[in-house]
């Protein structure tokens, strides 16, 4: 049947880790063909181009540059950059310009290679200059500081525990252990999260993301252009958003965030809700992260995830299986590729391609990014159709 | 701090911000107040977000406040900041009504606690002083 909704028809990362000789631009131009050839199109038939950031060069016009380093001279090309919410916005936004007719096959593309292209203590430094120049980055705000301010004003109202936060650190790494690109593959225990070293009380070591070089990408086509690609046409069914602050020190609330309007807006668009879902691929910069995000999109109560991910709900043939691909937790993170891993997986799960990691008849799969300090919110719904 | 420290960053006031920190050299915290619907904003802006009016006041606050979250960093952002580790980051609810981050300092971290009060010092950095806090009415 031909889909009435623009399709995701080519997904693509690159490894994901250390990519020795990598380059930003390699890394793009990796992710791009093999997206484009995963579709079974040709350069040439990409019409449009999203492209994200970059922090390892400098690159004020990020996606003028990619075409030109591959190439093309698409009809429509343009910068998205939300931090981890670039890769769900791609999507929403490539779907509205092939939905609206003016774009068939919109290429999304974004890559970084922050462990070989920079120091460790660069990419920390370069990350804390997200915070407000005059009244956060004074004070020595970093993005863990940022969240662990989240982590202990939601563990104070909501009674999680640093125990429920290790629950899903330990669950992300059984899930990057069953996929062959990620980063970070050796079992982790409950005790070994406990045991890491504190980064930003109360988040520890094994509380954050990866840093990694990699790369992602997928194209979204138009629903009439479903003839032209070879896969099976997967629908973005639902999308929406939501931005209440950038800086914490402006957020309106610690407890609740855009998620929530965000995710109530995709919902909407796609008629289902959120006991239709089969499988999650939400945005997990950091365990308190995903803990507040499933539960201020309502997947949870509130103070209920972490006792349910103790309890194996968040992993294969639990309530909700999320982040299957080992998320930025232990599958990696490469700038604003990181939430295009999400995109990448559940395209995979839904189209059945996921081998050991497959949830069983995935049907309906629910996508969320977010970027800053839990500032900028998009939900997507994707369908097997 | 060895002489050879590296400096940690100085607020740069702009158009927005100058009479804010202006006031902190004076060791004197202001916030804007709408006078359309009284909203306290913090920080600076050119018109108030609640109502959009430009008639936006200075007033003087109260230069106590509550810790409404914290954390104690033990990995520092920039070498700035690396000799102070475990420093502690907040942010405070002043009780005029806004919100602002600052360290607290002069402190056991083991000592703070969400609600917990605190009163407004300066710290000097260069030529601007910079509101932090310190336990305690």
């Amino acid at each position: 049947m031909m889909p009435k909704k623009a399709i995701i028809s080519g997904v693509y990362n690159t490894k994901v880790g250390v990519v020795p000789g990598s380059t930003a631009m390699s890394l793009h131009a990796e992710a791009a063909r093999g997206a484009i050839a995963d579709a079974g199109l040709k350069l040439a038939d990409v019409d449009g181009v999203l492209c994200a950031y970059v922090i390892t060069e400098t690159y004020p016009m990020l996606s003028s540059a990619f075409c030109e380093y591959v190439g093309i001279q698409p009809n429509f090309n343009a910068g998205v950059n939300a931090g981890g919410a670039t890769g769900a916005i791609m999507v929403m936004q490539a779907a509205a310009m092939v939905e609206a007719g003016i774009c068939k096959h919109v290429l999304c593309v974004a890559g970084d290679n922050r462990v070989t292209g920079m120091t460790r203590d660069r990419v920390v430094a370069a990350l804390a200059e997200f915070g407000h120049p005059q009244f956060e980055v004074p004070y020595g705000i970093s993005i863990p500081t940022a969240y662990a301010l989240v982590a202990q004003r939601y563990m104070h109202e909501t009674g999680a525990t640093l125990e429920h936060l290790a629950a899903l650190s330990v669950t992300h790494r059984k899930h990057a252990a069953m996929h062959p690109d990620a980063h970070m593959t050796m079992p982790i225990t409950m005790d070994d999260c406990a045991d890491a070293k504190v980064i930003s009380a109360p988040l520890r070591l094994l509380d954050c993301c990866l840093i990694s070089d990699g790369a992602a990408a997928y194209v979204i086509s138009a629903p009439d252009a479903a003839g032209d690609t070879k896969t099976h046409p997967i629908e973005i069914l639902g999308a929406g958003q939501g931005h209440t602050h950038e800086h914490i020190v402006a957020a309106p609330s610690l407890t609740d965030f855009g998620c929530k309007q965000a995710s109530q807006r995709a919902f909407a668009e796609a008629g289902i809700s959120h006991g239709d879902i089969d499988v999650a691929e939400i945005y997990d910069s950091f365990t308190i992260t995903l803990l507040v995000e499933l539960e201020s999109i309502g997947f949870f109560g509130k103070g209920e995830a972490g006792p349910a991910a103790l309890e194996g709900a968040l992993t294969h043939g639990g309530a909700l299986p999320c982040n299957t691909h080992g998320g930025l937790l232990s599958f990696g993170h490469s700038g604003a590729a990181g939430g295009m891993f999400h995109v990448v997986e559940a395209v995979r799960q839904l189209r059945h391609e996921a081998h050991s990691r497959q949830v069983m008849d995935a049907e309906l799969c629910f996508v969320h990014g977010d970027g800053g300090v839990l500032s900028a919110h998009c939900s997507l719904i994707l369908g097997r159709g | 701090m060895s002489e050879h420290s590296i400096p940690k960053p100085i607020p740069q006031p702009n158009g927005d911000t100058q009479p804010f920190w202006d006031a902190c050299n004076a060791e004197r915290l202001i916030f804007q107040r709408c006078t359309a619907c009284g909203y306290a904003q913090f920080y600076p802006r050119s018109a108030c977000v609640k109502c959009e009016s430009v008639e936006l006041e200075w007033k003087e606050a109260h230069a106590v406040g509550v810790v409404h979250t914290f954390t104690v960093v033990n990995r520092a952002p920039s070498p700035a900041f690396r000799g102070d580790v475990p420093y502690v980051l907040a942010l405070i609810d002043i009780t005029d009504g806004f919100r602002m981050m600052m360290n607290i300092i002069d402190c056991d971290p083991a000592d703070i606690a969400i609600g917990k009060s605190v009163r407004i010092v300066y710290e000097q950095r260069a030529g601007q002083k910079v509101p932090q806090a310190v336990l305690g009415e």
